[in-house]
């Protein structure tokens, strides 16, 4: 947050020179406490437009994004459209009990825990090696060049991210297949068996999102002090040493922060592209919690069992959210937001 | 950084075996995006075959041909466009003037409304909540029910706002001492300081509305109101698996394989053409919103 502690009474310092005399009268004015009510109507009065700025954001929140937070309690009712969600009646835990006997549920969340396993072991040091490596680089363009391609496909739909995988993973027409056989080898069902999901989708995550998560830990490069580096010259050390003993403790606090982060998202696996590869022979390595929820709901209209699925998976994501959150502010007295 | 001619000659070696890495890792990036082209401009046949490595067999256009002809292509094209303009047009309106309030010291509650919108970042209703919602207000299958219901996320506000209050406030006391109101100093102070903020913001909207597609595929059931994405995932679904399709085009000289490809080709390419004006700003915005001391 930008530091904006040093005003008096939630009122820059520079404000108050501005307004010195209408913040004297109002001090004036709210020593008799009956004239409290004169001194908010006056501030609205004055400061009305801001919270006209604000008003339409402050609603679009509400209908969009709290009423269906209200809306969560079908995980607690027997809900059908026509009673509508205040109407059904409370069934308790019932859905929850449902969930914790169902197979393919217990199946969902422990798919998605493993499939973000895989993204941090495998996904997480990938924009970081890349970031160390394009430090390395000397020839300005070619660095340019390789960084202007390398943050592309953050860019691309998952559905053609989705196009593109299918095509090249095709067991006749798909180039991976056309190597294959090169080499002798019968082609590969990759998408209908469930053993190559994970690989393809994590492999995918990293193709797509490894150059442009590498911004971060290049601008931490960016931050360290040349000086160090010139006394390491001095010292007699090589490039190698210096990127051990210099830029990776350096940008440490940057890649825990990051770490963090990943952590706290450990829910949040990118359900669109599993959706968009995914398929009834895959569901058992591949199905998450989203695309779980996705089916029973959205599909077979059970809602509110569904729901309940959605609460529970928004509820670990929130309390390993908010300790990741802590966490980081505790190793860096750096706040996230 | 370093001077070259100071290098040792591990150093030296150590930087070339890095760019040839990275050379690697770039084409490795690139590839895709040739093979994909490769296949749209190859022969229906070749391209079943699997014969397409790097540069288009039998080359032919009978696959751009092929879409280019679908009256659903062009609707779904102008969609897109409406969606990116009068998504990206709605989030700004709602997004400028509540990050601007939020800057505001003198906004009483501020605290609270900060949080108000945080929240959401944190913790969501989910899917069905969210769906069913949009059905209760009636925006099923709506154009401005996409439009208007993906308008704001609280990233974007917090990321203008902490823009907005790291401007020193002598920019606005000038215009203050003329007697401006806060529309109008937001619109002739903060708007033009934050340029690049809100080109940044500006663009990574534009490129989620044109990549976006799980809610339109839930959200809207009319063909003529679908997005490309979502046609595009309609047409790779379907060619695979439609017999007819598959008699049909060995005598037109395409297949499933390069219409699909086409398609791909044809939406990437104005991602490709705002591709550079994004790429000016987002290094800086990315590291705007991103971890701040």
């Amino acid at each position: 947050m930008s530091d904006r502690n040093s005003d008096v009474g939630g009122i820059p310092v520079e404000e108050v020179v501005v307004e010195a005399s209408e913040a004297l009268r109002d001090r004036r004015q709210t020593r008799t406490p009956d004239k409290k009510w004169v001194t908010v109507l006056d501030h609205f009065r004055r400061e009305w437009q801001i919270y006209a700025m604000l008003l339409p954001t402050i609603i679009w929140f509400l209908v969009f994004l709290y009423k269906p937070m209200y809306g969560l309690q079908i995980a607690f009712k027997d809900y059908s459209i026509f009673r509508g969600v205040a109407g059904s009646p409370w069934i308790g835990w019932e859905h929850f009990q449902t969930l914790f006997s169902n197979d393919q549920f217990i199946r969902a969340v422990r798919n998605t825990i493993t499939i973000s396993f895989y993204n941090l072991i495998f996904g997480f040091p990938a924009p970081i090696i890349l970031a160390l490596m394009f430090n390395e680089v000397l020839h300005a363009s070619y660095k340019r060049t390789a960084q202007t391609i390398v943050y592309l496909p953050h860019f691309i739909s998952s559905v053609i991210i989705a196009g593109i995988v299918i095509t090249a993973f095709s067991p006749t027409a798909g180039i991976i297949n056309t190597f294959i056989s090169w080499l002798g080898y019968d082609p590969v069902y990759f998408l209908t068996q469930p053993q190559w999901f994970r690989p393809i989708f994590v492999g995918t995550g990293i193709w797509q999102e490894a150059g442009f998560g590498s911004i971060v830990f290049l601008a931490a490069i960016a931050g360290v002090n040349p000086s160090l580096y010139e006394s390491a010259v001095v010292d007699g050390a090589n490039r190698w040493q210096m990127m051990w003993k210099i830029t990776i403790p350096s940008i440490l606090p940057t890649i825990l922060i990051m770490l963090i982060i990943r952590i706290g998202n450990v829910m949040e696996v990118s359900f669109e592209l599993v959706i968009l590869l995914y398929q009834p022979s895959t569901y058992e390595t591949a199905d998450v919690v989203n695309t779980w929820v996705y089916r029973q709901g959205l599909q077979s209209g059970q809602y509110d069992l569904a729901a309940a699925a959605g609460l529970f998976n928004a509820v670990v994501a929130f309390v390993l959210v908010m300790t990741a959150n802590t966490l980081s502010r505790r190793f860096s007295r750096t706040s996230l937001w | 950084m370093m001077n070259w001619n100071l290098y040792s000659r591990g150093d030296k070696f150590f930087a070339i075996i890095v760019s040839v890495l990275i050379g690697m890792f770039t084409a490795a990036t690139l590839y895709p995006f040739i093979y994909i082209a490769a296949v749209s401009f190859s022969s229906g046949f070749a391209a079943q075959a699997g014969k397409v490595v790097l540069t288009p067999i039998d080359a032919t256009l009978e696959a751009y041909g092929y879409i280019l002809k679908d009256p659903q292509f062009w609707i779904s094209y102008r969609n897109t466009f409406i969606y990116t303009i009068g998504g990206t047009v709605m989030s700004l309106l709602f997004i400028i003037p509540c990050a601007y309030a939020l800057s505001r010291p003198q906004l009483k509650g501020r605290r609270f409304f900060n949080l108000f919108i945080a929240f959401t970042m944190w913790f969501n209703a989910g899917l069905i909540p969210f769906f069913l919602n949009m059905r209760d207000l009636g925006l099923l299958d709506s154009m401005f029910g996409i439009i208007l219901g993906f308008a704001i996320n609280a990233f974007n506000i917090i990321l203008l706002r902490n823009f907005f209050e790291s401007i020193p406030q002598s920019f606005e006391e000038a215009a203050r001492m003329d007697g401006a109101n806060d529309f109008q100093v937001l619109w002739k102070v903060f708007i033009p300081l934050s340029k690049p903020a809100i080109a940044t913001i500006t663009l990574f909207l534009i490129v989620a509305r044109w990549n976006g597609f799980f809610w339109a595929m839930v959200l809207l059931q009319s063909e003529s109101k679908i997005p490309l994405q979502v046609f595009l995932r309609h047409t790779i679904s379907n060619l695979s698996d439609d017999d007819e399709f598959a008699i049909v085009q060995t005598a037109a000289g395409f297949s499933a394989e390069t219409v699909t490809a086409a398609i791909i080709v044809c939406s990437i390419i104005p991602v490709l053409i705002v591709y550079p004006f994004i790429q000016k700003y987002f290094e800086k915005g990315i590291l705007l919103g991103g971890v701040k001391e």
